[in-house]
């Protein structure tokens, strides 16, 4: 595969390392507390643990886990919103493998899918797309979700069901997006996260522009990174060189793939399809205010919230789950009283334990249990 | 799904629905190449291209200059960190 070799480089990892270290050394010289350096995309995390980058930082250097995983966000109360149509007579759900696992309020899509709703697992909207042309006798629905790198597929999608005509098909929207949520993490009075390494394939689509007041208004670097070791290696040395200079700019390690005005046709897709959905809400975080999307009314047509009547609903988060604490930074996975005990990836009562983008489930892995880091 | 994965684009399938296959380490998909065809040009000049497919949708040519230049400051810094090494070892000697 192109580019992926050459940035696995372990040499050129060691390399890096070396520069971390002595970057870290020096801003140790006039600091006393560890630099923290959130990643806020789950794909990042799962690099992170899957090749131990967070094993071999100098001490005083951490990572924190964000929020940028959508099945680790996913709300119960949407995820019964799904079932509940699911159960509907004639209907078939698709959705992406994932989110069939997450928790709701009376259990998973993939026990609906055992108790007799018929459950699909999709790799793309249009595979489901395909299902409906297939079955003009059924409903088919797309529970879509993601941030604003998929939200363009649903939207092309909705366009591409549209053109064609198709009736039996819809979306049930949980995407979502990352910009509010930044800010509402920034904006909270005890978020200590010193800078960011940035969500490359959002980045792919809405470009570097967007996170401009992270820089300005909140003083915080942020580099905008790839998926491989070296890549979050490299954004982080960025990331702490700035630091060290005192500096808070918007950089972009990822040029290969993110251009900084972005994607403008994946842009064009989702203002045409979606508006801004006001309440939405965020496992472990609440809610958010203009977070969400939602297919504009123009598209109504494909709503499966207007099709089967079904609003989004609140259900409140596992009491004994600290999912919150863990996506902004607060805690490690293992200080949740649940972490390995009644949450685990077999039996997973947060989501974070349900996705290998989620921070919980990725410590599970490449940490183990009883090792609390 | 957040992920992406790097294809080749082999064919065109359908110009007018924007449809392209896609190698991928191997296995070929029909993807929308809609977010990455430059408007007004024929879908053809994408052939042999790289991408990142996400869901079934290319959603970025990957840049192979870009690239190029991202590995050549990191091999640059792997220099100077030779260099730096060699100055700390002459200096302890």
């Amino acid at each position: 595969m192109q580019f992926v070799k050459e940035f696995r480089n372990p040499h050129l990892a060691e390399a890096l390392l070396a520069q971390i270290s002595l970057v870290a050394e020096r801003i140790g010289r006039t600091r006393k507390n560890p630099v923290t350096v959130m990643e806020v995309c789950g794909g990042h995390t799962h690099t992170i643990f899957r090749y131990g980058l967070d094993r071999r930082l100098p001490a005083n250097i951490e990572f924190a886990h964000g929020p940028g995983c959508p099945v680790c966000v996913l709300p119960k109360g949407r995820i019964e919103d799904a079932i509940t149509i699911a159960h509907r007579p004639g209907v078939i759900l698709t959705t992406f493998g994932d989110a069939m696992r997450v928790p709701g309020g009376s259990g998973s899509l993939l026990q609906a899918r055992a108790a007799g709703a018929d459950v699909r697992m999709v790799y793309s909207p249009l595979d489901a797309l395909a299902l409906a042309r297939a079955n003009p006798a059924r409903q088919v629905v797309f529970f879509a979700l993601g941030f604003e790198t998929t939200a363009p597929s649903t939207a092309l999608t909705v366009l591409r069901a549209n053109a064609e005509n198709i009736s039996n098909f819809s979306i049930l929207c949980q995407h979502i997006t990352i910009i509010p949520t930044l800010r509402a993490l920034l904006e909270q009075p005890d978020f200590t996260v010193d800078g960011f390494i940035g969500p490359g394939h959002v980045s792919m689509v809405i470009g570097t522009e967007p996170y401009a007041f992270i820089a300005q208004d909140f003083k915080r670097p942020l580099v905008v990174a790839g998926f491989e070791p070296l890549d979050i290696l490299q954004s982080l040395l960025m990331v702490l060189l700035q630091i060290e200079a005192g500096d808070a700019r918007v950089e972009n390690q990822y040029a290969r793939v993110v251009a900084p005005q972005g994607n403008p046709a994946a842009m064009a897709a989702i203002a045409r399809v979606y508006e801004v959905r006001e309440a939405c809400e965020w496992r472990g975080l609440g809610q958010i205010a203009g977070s969400g999307l939602q297919l504009r009314a123009e598209w109504s047509r494909f709503d499966a919230e207007k099709r089967f009547a079904v609003l989004p609903h609140h259900l409140a988060d596992q009491e004994q789950c600290r999912c919150g604490d863990v996506l902004t930074g607060r805690i490690k996975p293992p200080q949740c009283q649940a972490f390995g005990r009644t949450c685990s990836p077999d039996h997973p009562s947060g989501a974070l334990m349900v996705s290998s983008e989620g921070a919980c489930a990725a410590y599970y892995e490449y940490h183990g249990v009883g090792e609390a880091a | 799904m957040c992920l992406g994965i790097p294809g080749r684009i082999t064919a065109i399938v359908d110009e007018q629905a924007m449809l392209a296959e896609v190698d991928v380490s191997g296995v070929r998909r029909q993807v929308d190449v809609l977010c990455v065809a430059e408007p007004g040009k024929p879908l053809a000049e994408l052939v042999g291209a790289w991408v990142l497919v996400h869901v079934g949708f290319a959603m970025s040519r990957i840049d192979e200059a870009e690239a190029q230049e991202t590995l050549r400051l990191l091999a640059s810094m792997d220099e100077l960190a030779g260099e730096l090494d060699a100055m700390r070892n002459s200096a302890r000697a």
